[in-house]
């Protein structure tokens, strides 16, 4: 297991809800939990995966969300069982939606 | 294909293929779901991060309370794409827990949505410990009056300790894709070898463990299709028509002597065909093709 620490400034999101979940811990897949965060303006994500020795990649994938997304005053976690940059993405917009109630 | 069955295929939506929190809130009342211990404040288990394996925030099960047909129940879903949803120490203190709160708050049932192969290997003697209390709080619960419906329908089937808790559950609803027995296929090919039983025979494998094969013994009390809406009506159907029995040994007994019977019947056979036919099925090949509504209404017409 690798454990990842990131955090990129962001626009800030509006909250629907208190938290949101999106996936499962299972073989290419990943679970994402969103909570409120302490700064506003930053996306803070911790990663544990099972996968080790990509950690460029998934600082790729996250800086590009937080560039796209506003999802700033966040704190992302993440549970990774070897998904890829592609359902890591997906996935990253699907709880992000959930957290803001549908908007993205 | 016809329209009609395309569009009735297009509706509906699987109940093996969806995530445990996808059947919470399929099978139950729309938004009537309350999660305890929800994912921000229930804790990963520490003895997978001990072995270097990322957790699962709600540990792979979910427990709360909701309505069911207007009913209070209370609700446990194993997530079956989570390890095999085996249990480990903390997944079934979650369950020990919600059970314990059944015999307090006496709800009107405990849904029990199982997924699991068994006890989390990884956590060796605290998963096992977790499954014989499990096992203890179900009859604490059905002792306490409160009926526990187990439904098996997902990937993983209802296996290992799993298998033997599904069992001690009052009732069983299974859908076809269903699987439900004690030791799994690659258990026992792994340990008796591949002449014993081949666990690639996928076929074999539903016709010993499945749903269907479940049906015609008796060992589950509604078939549903594999579908979220039917194992809602199932659930809904079963509760209406059950009464939960007081605990007592000559009832312990009968059962006792059912299945030394049944044993003694089925010696020898090798195949869920050869038992189909010796309960009186005229052709028991038919019975993997045949649609579930079908075979409810062959097993009607079975001999008692």
């Amino acid at each position: 297991m690798e454990k990842l620490e990131f955090r990129f400034p962001a626009q800030p999101a509006t909250p629907a809800a208190g938290a949101a979940l999106c996936g499962v811990v299972g073989s290419g897949n990943l679970e994402i939990l969103i909570r409120p965060g302490d700064e506003a303006d930053a996306c803070v994500v911790s990663v544990k995966t099972s996968a080790r020795g990509f950690g460029r990649i998934w600082e790729a994938v996250i800086a590009e969300f937080a560039a796209r997304h506003a999802a700033g005053g966040t704190r992302i976690a993440i549970n990774d069982m070897g998904a890829t940059p592609a359902v890591v993405s997906l996935r990253l917009g699907q709880a992000l939606g959930e957290y803001t109630g549908g908007v993205q | 294909m016809n329209a009609p069955v395309a569009n009735k295929l297009a509706l509906r939506r699987s109940y093996f293929e969806a995530s445990a929190r996808a059947r919470v809130a399929a099978v139950l009342d729309a938004g009537s779901f309350h999660e305890f211990l929800p994912p921000e404040a229930s804790e990963p288990s520490p003895h997978l991060a001990v072995l270097d394996i990322p957790g699962a925030f709600d540990d792979g099960v979910i427990v709360g309370s909701a309505t069911l047909g207007g009913r209070p129940v209370l609700v446990i879903a194993q997530e079956g794409q989570f390890m095999g949803g085996a249990v480990g120490e903390i997944h079934g203190a979650k369950i020990v827990g919600l059970l314990r709160r059944a015999v307090e708050e006496k709800p009107a049932a405990v849904i029990f949505m199982a997924d699991s192969g068994g006890v989390r290997l990884h956590e060796a003697n605290a998963g096992l410990i977790a499954i014989s209390e499990i096992m203890r709080a179900v009859l604490d619960t059905r002792a306490a009056g409160v009926p526990v419906i187990a439904l098996v329908g997902g990937s993983c089937g209802a296996f290992g300790g799993m298998g033997i808790v599904s069992r001690l559950c009052s009732a069983i609803v299974m859908s076809e894709e269903g699987r439900l027995a004690l030791s799994g296929p690659e258990v026992i090919e792994t340990v008796a070898g591949v002449e014993e039983f081949d666990s690639k025979d996928r076929a074999l494998v539903w016709r010993v463990t499945g749903g269907k094969h479940r049906y015609l013994t008796g060992d589950c009390s509604e078939l549903v299709e594999d579908d979220a809406a039917s194992f809602r009506d199932g659930a809904i159907a079963l509760l209406a028509r059950w009464h939960e029995p007081a605990p007592a040994s000559s009832t312990l007994r009968a059962e006792q002597a059912r299945l030394t019977e049944r044993r003694q019947r089925f010696a020898g056979l090798r195949d869920g065909l050869d038992v189909w036919g010796a309960l009186g099925v005229a052709e028991p090949r038919q019975i993997p093709m045949m649609d579930r509504d079908s075979l409810v209404a062959l097993k009607k017409g079975l001999p008692a």
